[in-house]
């Protein structure tokens, strides 16, 4: 566990850092749709590529707890640097958990400094919620897999040196196959071998950063690249899916940290803004709609680090995850609209980091499982007991 | 190469601060921060070692109750250990009094170098640092904007209202570091984990050395007699541009000697 004055230590400096380099400079990258370099750079003196990836492979293995407040603090700033280090870190916490030895070695210590950098690629133009379809295929072929298939809203696939590729791996004479993680190794880049990895996909928000498109004809991966080994074979989905659940308190943490941006930004212009004599915030309308706000952003912050809390104390977390995810990622959207209505034309308007958050919000709402893939999980949760 | 970084901690200046009725001094009892202006010494102390290509970097601090936080900043980012003095008698130092605290301190590590802020965020006194050279009878030079290290010698620009003087002095010695020359760094969470395990030495006036009539309310030279508060800055003045408005711009940066 980190201790706790450590981490109340981190996320002040990390706060000193968005509040003084970030917030002032977000939306001169984020409009033009530019991929903030310094400012990853700064992540990675840090230490964040390395956040959660354990300490004998130089992470700083930094609790659920301590992460969440991170990417909180990262989101309050720009939602799109914590997609930086998310789905790196998704591709870390693969490898240390299911990784033999020999891949841990390989991979975690240059991915903990962040030279090398980690993707996560699961979904396909036509396999999303319904991960279980998907059609990449990785043959076998001597010692090495010939992979074929396309994937689709890879975050950082450009710039990544290892991509948790889910694949599905034919069926041989016992039976044995089914989806399968393998971590594949490329050149950062358009193209690597048989990979080519399309533009970056032009998005309504989350932008700074690559989402891009990946697709492999014919592409050969050393049998040293299939995750966990012979054992991993058949695993893949299972243990993707069990990632992505912390994966899940990561994006209600986005959620808390878009929807704590929105609430400030719209607490501050209230008491400055006039009209008919005196500030906004002296009017009802909108007095109450700032209690209302805070109520939310209240409520989704307990249920975020309640599902951390579980996370960390080993307990099962679907529930808990599916519950923070959903209204989190629900409540950034609210508030983001809220925090516009508060703004009036001033918001509207690319002047004020309010529009932003407004078309961050709705990434929460559909990445990483939509809010009704959580309903459905929470709901079988319910009722399974 | 061993440089030593004097560090004052003090009260955040973001939250409001409180003055003692009967001394007129700033209270000081809570949590103490890093000085912002004690922050370009750390940075600076910390490249000129990596430009050196090893060393060590140490900080020495006055503060009450034994508090370090602000140490602890400057630790994280990189300093290697420290010397802490805290004593009750100290409360009420002035300038001289401080000085002679910290010179006692510095003479225990017998560095090659010295920095310090050119004056810190709460006093503005402007005054330690000189003095402290005084104590330990070395040179001193003040608002370093660069330095550099060759052999036995330093090379100083030091900040003038008209530009740089170039300044060389032999080691040791201490140079005051002029506010915004080099950027702090933000310490590393692996540098705040490390920094709670770095060497701190906490002593009081006795594991010091420091006859206690010298330093402390009783040893005091100076004393703040009156508190005025400082007058609200005015609003400035709006030039609306009726043809003359780059006239009249041009007037008053001309007043300012600007131009």
């Amino acid at each position: 566990m980190t201790e706790v004055g450590l981490a109340d230590e981190m996320i002040s400096t990390l706060r000193t850092w968005v509040d003084s380099e970030v917030i002032p400079h977000a939306s001169e990258f984020e409009l033009p749709d530019i991929y903030p370099t310094d400012m990853v750079l700064q992540m990675a003196e840090f230490g964040l590529f390395g956040a959660t990836i354990p300490e004998e492979y130089g992470g700083l293995e930094l609790d659920n707890s301590t992460y969440v407040r991170v990417i909180v603090e990262l989101s309050r700033g720009w939602m799109s640097l914590a997609g930086v280090i998310n789905s790196h870190l998704i591709c870390a916490k693969l490898i240390a958990q299911f990784g033999t030895d020999v891949q841990k070695q390989r991979w975690l210590p240059a991915m903990a400094t962040g030279d090398l950098r980690g993707c996560f690629s699961l979904s396909e133009p036509d396999s999303g919620s319904d991960a279980a379809a998907l059609r990449c295929q990785a043959k076998p072929d001597g010692d090495e897999w010939i992979i074929n298939g396309t994937k689709m809203w890879v975050t950082n696939g450009e710039k990544a040196g290892v991509v948790a590729l889910l694949a599905r791996v034919p069926a041989d004479d016992e039976g044995a196959g089914g989806i399968t993680c393998f971590i594949v190794e490329k050149t950062p880049g358009e193209k690597s071998g048989g990979i080519s990895i399309s533009k970056k996909i032009k998005k309504l928000g989350y932008r700074g950063l690559e989402t891009v498109e990946m697709s492999y004809v014919d592409h050969r991966i050393s049998a040293t690249e299939l995750l966990g080994g012979q054992n991993g074979i058949g695993n893949g989905l299972r243990w993707a899916l069990s990632a992505l659940e912390l994966g899940r308190i990561n994006v209600a943490a986005r959620g808390v940290g878009v929807a704590q941006a929105a609430y400030d930004a719209a607490l501050s212009y209230a008491k400055e803004r006039e009209a008919f004599g005196r500030p906004i915030s002296q009017h009802q309308a909108i007095a109450f709609r700032l209690a209302e706000m805070a109520t939310k952003l209240e409520a989704a912050k307990l249920l975020t680090f309640e599902a951390a809390r579980k996370a960390d104390a080993g307990e099962r977390v679907d529930l808990a995850a599916g519950m923070a995810k959903l209204f989190a990622s629900e409540t950034a959207s609210e508030l983001a609209l809220d925090a516009m209505r508060i703004h009036g034309g001033n918001g509207f308007t690319s002047e004020y980091p309010v529009e932003r958050y407004y078309r961050d919000a709705p990434l929460m709402i559909i990445g990483e499982g939509t809010s009704e893939i959580q309903k459905l999980v929470i709901s079988r949760a319910l009722l399974a007991e | 190469m061993k440089v030593v970084v004097c560090v004052k901690q003090i009260p955040d200046p973001a939250l409001p601060g409180e003055l003692n009725p009967t001394t007129n001094l700033l209270k000081r009892d809570g949590k103490l921060i890093l000085d912002e202006s004690d922050s370009y010494g750390v940075e600076m102390a910390l490249q000129l070692v990596e430009a050196a290509g090893g060393g060590e970097v140490s900080l020495v601090s006055m503060a009450p109750n034994n508090e370090m936080s602000g140490l602890r900043t400057a630790l994280a980012m990189g300093a290697d250990d420290a010397i802490l003095v805290s004593d009750e008698n100290l409360a009420g130092t002035d300038a001289l009094g401080t000085a002679k605290v910290l010179a006692a301190a510095i003479r225990r590590l017998s560095p090659d170098l010295i920095l310090a802020g050119v004056e810190s965020s709460d006093g503005y006194t402007g005054t330690v640092p000189e003095m402290v050279a005084g104590v330990l009878d070395l040179p001193s030079v003040t608002f370093a904007k660069q330095i550099s290290i060759d052999g036995d010698t330093v090379k100083v620009q030091r900040q003038t209202e008209a530009g740089y003087d170039d300044v060389e002095c032999k080691l040791p010695v201490l140079l005051s570091v002029t506010a915004g020359v080099v950027e702090p760094r933000y310490p590393s969470f692996k540098g705040i984990m490390a920094a709670k395990k770095k060497p701190v030495e906490a002593l009081d006036l006795q594991g010091l050395g420091i006859d206690l009539n010298t330093v402390g309310l009783v040893g005091a030279r100076q004393e703040t007699i009156r508190v005025t508060e400082a007058e609200e800055r005015e609003s400035g003045e709006i030039i609306v541009d009726d043809g003359d408005a780059h006239q009249r711009i041009a007037e008053f940066l001309g007043e300012l000697k600007v131009i």
